[in-house]
């Protein structure tokens, strides 16, 4: 392409990474906030307090009771049982493929359907990082590309950094904003560049049969069920007898299934529930180490025999597992989790700051009569629209949980529309503002609306921050400390930005002292 | 003035080549490669196929630098033409043989 080897992988690191930066900027901020997931499901049903004790059997005979009462004809029932953390018995049922499932939070002691609001929680987030709220698998192919472009723009970025061990050392934030940016960029993209290559490379094994069904394929012959079969980490379901069956109690499977595997009961499958041959699958929680793979075992459901459990992985298979479960980081306790936390916000800050550093190299000359080309203006808008309209979106969307009627119908959706509408008037914003003006602004609605949310959260319910702080509520205290430190940090950005805004002549004049635009100039 | 256009469109075309070449032809490469390695790794056939589906990535990427680094498109498309070559006649011999 260029004359070197080093100048053509500096121009692909520049233009892959623009091209999909906006997705992945999506995607890593959400994905981020998917370490939290539990927690913020949990900030986001305030009525149901953690920290009770919960038998895990009677939750699920409760659980039985009430899908025989509201899906008796449905194929499958499905159920996740509830911890401590969150004490929910969740019940899911479709009536037939393809038909949407429903889905009831039920007491786990009484089996009645819970008060708390109707909420996606964090579970929109985790879907949104990989499904972009898209149908089909439009998004999981789009989220994908973009995954592979990103490990492209990884490599090609390490390439193109000859100095990478003195760059993790150096900052610059008074030189040329250029030169800043440039900093920004490398100190937050190598700093955690062992992270940001496995995140990334991990992502794409996680919808790996997706992506790259060809050796399957070829070595099985398209049969792919027979392929999880022989990796004997699922157990089928049985075909139907078509004969009535009743099921036998859950109970002493739950309790045959913790002997068997010792760990303990998650999620439960019924298919077949009022069939002659109906199947009980109990899945149990990982077990201790990285991989992530949850053991099974198999049921009669009529008999309460059991038909096996799943096989121990074998090397490639926990090879797999293992890749998955670092992506997912299940089995980190939380001082290492906040750091998988802290690595995927410097994947963001490194986008980011990649997508800035694009606009501030392509700045026209201070004195030259040409304005900002309408590309150019439009990267600038998205830009905006992504780094600051993002942020924005998750404000809009944790405010709507506390702010939209407790009773309200189709409740989830309507979050889940407040999270878009903050997204696309923040866009559109940045469209009609000049670019400068319009950081500004979305900076500041940003910093508000996180400010916002523990406020909000704390006058609209009664576990505001005091009485938290009072009964010592971990997730609560954590979740309004780091709204209001998000706020402070976009706060300050704004700030930021208004006094370097008041010497712009300066700035314009240093933005073009420094070369590396040149490069990237096809 | 229209020197310089026909450059901008040689440059736009030259980039679009390289473009297709790299996600199809990389893609393509990184296919083969998968099925090849599933069909011909000496462990059990689960395992051969994961395996190789988990190193899939890491050809296509390759696949990709290679696409964009190589001085010419000719030998750009060279490269990713061989290895397609004898990795598709491996499947073909190997996905016959069985069956």
């Amino acid at each position: 392409m260029k004359a070197t080897f080093r100048q053509s992988m500096a121009w692909l690191h520049a233009w892959s990474g623009l091209v999909v930066g906006w997705v992945l900027f999506a995607v890593f901020l959400t994905g981020t906030l998917s370490y939290y997931r539990t927690e913020i499901s949990q900030w986001m049903r305030p009525e149901l307090h953690a920290g009770h004790a919960v038998d895990v059997p009677i939750a699920a005979e409760r659980a039985v009771d009430a899908l025989h009462e509201r899906a008796p004809d449905a194929r499958a029932w499905f159920m996740t049982l509830p911890t401590a953390e969150t004490p929910a018995t969740r019940i899911v049922w479709r009536t037939g493929p393809g038909a949407p499932f429903s889905v009831v939070l039920l007491d786990p002691a009484t089996g009645t359907a819970l008060t708390a609001r109707d909420t996606r929680g964090g579970d929109f987030l985790y879907r949104f990082h990989y499904e972009l709220h898209l149908p089909l698998l439009w998004g999981r192919w789009i989220v994908g590309g973009c995954a592979m472009v990103m490990l492209i723009a990884l490599l090609s970025g390490i390439v193109t950094h000859r100095r990478i061990f003195v760059d993790l050392f150096t900052f610059r934030p008074k030189k040329a904003p250029q030169r800043a940016w440039l900093d920004a960029h490398n100190v937050t993209g190598v700093l955690a560049l062992p992270f940001h290559l496995m995140i990334t490379y991990t992502g794409l094994v996680t919808l790996m049969l997706l992506y790259m069904p060809w050796g399957v394929d070829a070595a099985y012959r398209g049969d792919r069920e027979r392929y999880f079969q022989d990796r004997g980490q699922t157990i089928a379901a049985r075909p139907p007898a078509h004969a009535p069956g009743t099921l036998a109690p859950l109970g002493p499977m739950i309790r045959e299934a913790m002997r068997l595997t010792g760990s303990e009961a998650t999620f439960i499958a019924i298919h077949n529930p009022r069939d002659a041959r109906s199947t009980v699958v109990v899945t149990m929680d990982e077990p201790e180490g990285l991989a992530h793979l949850h053991p099974a075992v198999g049921f009669d459901g009529v008999t309460g025999s059991s038909l096996g459990t799943t096989m121990p992985a074998s090397a490639a298979t926990t090879v797999h597992g293992t890749l998955v479960g670092l992506h997912e980081a299940h089995f980190a306790p939380w001082p290492l989790r906040v750091l998988f936390f802290l690595s995927g916000l410097m994947g963001c800050a490194m986008v980011a700051t990649g997508l800035v550093l694009w606009t501030v190299a392509r700045l026209p000359k201070p004195n030259s009569a040409a304005r900002m080309p309408l590309g150019h203006r439009l990267v600038h808008a998205l830009n905006i629209g992504t780094v600051a309209g993002l942020p924005i979106a998750v404000a809009c969307y944790f405010l709507a949980n506390r702010l939209l009627p407790a009773e309200m119908p189709v409740r989830p959706e309507a979050e889940v529309q407040a999270f878009f509408a903050g997204w696309l008037l923040t866009v559109l914003l940045a469209l009609f503002l000049a670019p400068a003006r319009a950081w500004t602004v979305a900076l500041t609605t940003a910093a508000a609306g996180f400010l916002a949310v523990p406020i909000v959260g704390g006058v609209t319910t009664d576990r505001h921050y005091l009485a938290s702080l009072r009964e010592g509520d971990t997730v609560f205290l954590a979740f309004d400390t780091v709204s209001f430190c998000v706020a402070v940090g976009f706060g300050f950005a704004a700030y930021a930005l208004t006094s370097r805004r008041a010497a712009p002549q300066r700035l314009r004049k240093n933005a073009l002292r420094v070369g590396i635009g040149s490069r990237s100039s096809i | 003035m229209a020197a310089n256009l026909a450059v901008t469109t040689h440059i736009r075309l030259a980039v679009t080549a390289r473009i297709a070449l790299a996600v199809f032809g990389g893609y393509g490469l990184a296919g083969l490669f998968t099925a090849a390695l599933a069909l011909a790794l000496p462990m059990g056939r689960a395992d051969a196929a994961s395996t190789a589906t988990l190193l899939s990535f890491a050809v296509y990427a390759a696949a990709v630098l290679w696409t964009f680094g190589a001085r010419r498109f000719a030998i750009a498309a060279l490269g990713l033409l061989l290895p397609a070559v004898v990795l598709g006649g491996l499947v073909w011999t190997l996905h016959g043989g069985a069956g």
